[in-house]
């Protein structure tokens, strides 16, 4: 129990110190997804597993697909450059990190009953009803932050024509 | 338990997270490193959660997502444009207010 989340955690700082360090950015996405992904079996070990789920699907899944759609947007791709980015030898290091991880779901899963973390559905339960009860003014701000980000990305993405310069 | 060592944790993260910030001049890489901060700030109200059994830390997971998800929305259209306007993404290079 307590060692699958010292070999997550140190899952997660590697591929963290391999994000800051590299120098090519479509690298250091793949790395930052797997920083995500032990992040979310960290969640899971703590008994969040909404949030672990969560983690994965927006975090790793869709905030993660924004930034590969803006590199990939940025300037003109030569095929030199997609040829150096997409080496073979790129995947070794996230792929040896992401098998570390898929070792310790198939762990968790080959023990499966005798788990000593507490699935409990009224804490999900709990979860629902504080957001939508004591919390239901953050829900409502939640949704007066994300009105103005899709307005402003829809302004902010248009590219600019020659003449409004 | 798990919750000291997930501060810990956390801590590290958002050191990570700060020396990138601070180290790196590629305007995307800052925003990356602005998402690890994130998400230590995420990992340290998980693990509080956990520690004292109370749902709030689960919530404020989720209102940081949904903070993520807003701010590397807008954050990312303004890298297009300024690789569009400056056709760079080094940080140093947009000093037209001579900050």
């Amino acid at each position: 129990m307590e060692i699958l989340f010292y070999i997550a955690a140190a899952v997660t700082v590697l591929a963290t110190l391999r994000v800051i360090t590299h120098v090519h950015a479509v690298h250091a996405l793949l790395y930052l997804v797997v920083a995500l992904i032990a992040l979310a079996l960290i969640f899971y070990l703590l008994g969040a597993q909404f949030a672990a789920a969560l983690e994965i699907i927006i975090y790793g899944g869709a905030i993660m697909v924004l930034f590969i759609f803006v590199v990939m947007l940025l300037g003109p791709l030569a095929v030199e450059q997609e040829r150096t980015w997409l080496k073979p030898g790129a995947w070794v290091g996230p792929g040896i990190l992401a098998l570390v991880l898929l070792g310790e779901v198939g762990y968790l899963i080959a023990i499966g009953d005798h788990l000593p973390i507490t699935v409990s559905e009224t804490r999900q339960k709990g979860v629902s009803i504080a957001l939508y009860g004591p919390y239901i003014i953050g829900v409502e701000l939640a949704s007066m932050l994300l009105l103005p980000g899709l307005i402003g990305a829809y302004h902010l993405g248009r590219r600019v024509s020659k003449e409004s310069r | 338990m798990l919750s000291t060592p997930s501060l810990v944790l956390a801590i590290m993260l958002f050191g990570l997270g700060v020396v990138g910030l601070l180290s790196r001049r590629n305007i995307l890489y800052m925003l990356l490193s602005l998402e690890i901060m994130l998400n230590a700030a995420s990992l340290a109200f998980i693990a509080a959660g956990a520690r004292w059994g109370q749902v709030d830390g689960e919530i404020m997971f989720l209102f940081i997502l949904t903070l993520a998800a807003a701010e590397v929305s807008v954050a990312l259209g303004i890298v297009l444009q300024l690789s569009y306007r400056f056709r760079t993404l080094d940080a140093d290079a947009f000093s037209e207010m001579r900050g």
